[in-house]
């Protein structure tokens, strides 16, 4: 395959297009196997001999605190095809995607917290991983004002795709800082390709329905969201041609 | 170069520019605990290395808009930017001038204040040192904000929020190593990493913040 | 129908309804920005055309 051809799509009109044609159909995936998955996991599991019941939050739990992670590395490529490239599209979509990264973020530390009170005994502990989220959110919420603050579309996008940049740098430094400064309550990781130390099949199977659903639900969102980004630029751009001519 | 230092140290130094401000933050962050956690004084000197340094960060954010701000205004920035300097060498000076304003007499009176909190003694040391090695990069990312927020006109509320999340790293390290001073733990490793960090930043981050000042530029 | 979640349940279903309803809103917002931005995009469109 090409890869040349994929850069077709930066153009906003085909994007707009192509867009129109997928989105639907992305979106129905999304919606059926976050129910398959979720349904899966929520009636015809069975509970974990320790964790009781609450082992069904891992379904809701994991797939968004991956979302929240890999949404910040999807802003960080189409930070850097802006600053490269310079595609619009590009920028934009790193615009439509960080209210989505956020709004994972918020829901992993809340099915966290509720899943902490019963297993920990505490709703919050200064544990690595949620500190990392909770850090995680500030730059999530630091990004999208700088996006608002900003009038110029273009500065907009220089401005934020750099904070982009220096935020993951300082963002992954955070990370090992807050390791180093104060050992956990979490398990290892729960989710990796050694997964049959962590995680039973009949939790595993579910799992990934669900991951697979909050990855389409991200996609179609995002391109919803570009769609109406792209259009508000082009409107904006309609509207300061009308106050000069 | 020492010119343009030497005029935004004068800058700074006359009345309204900020000189003097950040200090009397601080002492004011540093009264203000004790009333709000109680005046035993045991409590105190376990909280003390982290009151300072939270306090130093704090006065240091207090200050960071006036880095670019009032250049900005006047149009001087425009000039410095035709001047045959690089961008990054003024970004860099900024820096400096911010730290020598600010930076530095927080780390002189950081050990007074230690005295006020009780302090314990083995925790001076550290203290300074992990304040001498840390503000410095604070002052180098506080620019690095400046320079996003210039344009705006009520960037001060989005300029802590951009920057604060970039000091965790910074703080962490330094709060860690001058709890540990105070335990009488060995601190040799958060001391390295803070350097570390303090070195990195200082030799990077000028590239992104004149990359950022040149677009506001535009 | 509905499994059993003994005593844990409030907690289940808690995280359940906070998930699902961050989720949906987030879905409504963007399909109701997408729709709004369609509409006023398509009037400016047409404003610009008759005059231009």
């Amino acid at each position: 395959m090409n890869l040349n051809a994929l850069w077709a799509y930066a153009n906003p009109k085909k994007f707009i297009q192509t867009t129109e044609k997928v989105l639907p159909w992305v979106s129905v995936l999304a919606v059926v196997s976050l129910i398959v998955g979720l349904v899966w996991g929520f009636f015809f599991t069975p509970d974990d001999y320790r964790q009781g019941s609450t082992v069904k939050i891992i379904y809701l739990h994991v797939p968004s605190a991956l979302m929240a992670i890999n949404v910040w590395l999807m802003m960080l490529v189409t930070s850097l095809i802006w600053i490269v490239r310079r595609h619009h599209v590009s920028a934009l979509a790193a615009r439509a995607a960080a209210p989505i990264g956020a709004v994972m973020t918020v829901i992993a530390l809340a099915t966290g917290a509720i899943w902490g009170q019963p297993m920990w005994g505490t709703w919050w502990a200064w544990d690595p991983r949620l500190t990392s989220f909770l850090i995680l959110f500030l730059f999530y919420l630091g990004y999208m004002a700088l996006w608002e603050a900003i009038d110029n579309d273009d500065t907009a996008a220089d401005l934020t795709s750099i904070l982009c940049l220096v935020g993951s740098v300082f963002a992954l430094l955070s990370r090992y800082a807050v390791n180093f400064w104060n050992q956990g309550l979490h398990q290892g990781a729960s989710l990796s390709l050694d997964k049959e130390e962590n995680v039973a099949d009949v939790f595993w199977y579910p799992l990934l329905v669900c991951i697979a659903g909050f990855v389409l639900l991200f996609i179609a969102l995002v391109l919803l969201r570009t769609r109406t980004e792209i259009r508000a630029r082009r409107m904006r751009a309609l509207l300061a041609r009308e106050r000069m001519g | 170069m020492i010119a343009l230092l030497i005029r935004d140290l004068r800058l700074a130094m006359r009345a309204g520019g900020g000189f003097g401000l950040g200090l009397a933050f601080f002492l004011i962050v540093v009264t203000l605990v004790p009333f709000g956690v109680g005046p035993q004084s045991d409590l105190l000197a376990r909280i003390a290395s982290g009151i300072l340094w939270l306090g130093a960060l704090l006065s240091c954010l207090l200050s960071l808009d006036r880095i670019l701000a009032l250049d900005w205004e006047d149009g001087s920035l425009d000039l410095l930017a035709t001047a045959p300097l690089p961008m990054e060498a003024i970004v860099t000076i900024k820096a400096l001038a911010h730290w020598l304003t600010t930076g530095l007499p927080l780390v002189l009176a950081a050990p007074v204040f230690g005295l006020l909190l009780s302090l314990p003694a083995p925790g001076y040391m550290p203290l300074v040192v992990s304040l001498l090695l840390g503000t410095p990069a604070l002052s180098v990312i506080g620019t690095f904000g400046a320079a996003l927020t210039v344009g705006l006109k009520r960037g001060g509320l989005l300029l802590s929020l951009l920057v604060l999340p970039l000091y965790v790293p910074i703080l962490i390290f330094g709060a860690e190593m001058a709890r540990r001073g105070v335990d009488g733990l060995d601190y040799t490793t958060p001391l390295l990493m803070l350097a570390g960090i303090t070195c990195g930043t200082i030799a990077l981050l000028p590239f992104a913040s004149a990359a950022v000042l040149k677009v506001n530029l535009r | 129908m509905m499994p059993d979640l003994g005593k844990y349940a409030d907690a289940v279903l808690s995280s359940y309804a906070v998930s699902l309803v961050l989720l949906m809103v987030l879905v409504w917002l963007s399909v109701r920005r997408s729709k709004r931005i369609k509409a006023q995009l398509q009037d400016i469109e047409m404003k610009v055309k008759r005059n231009g």
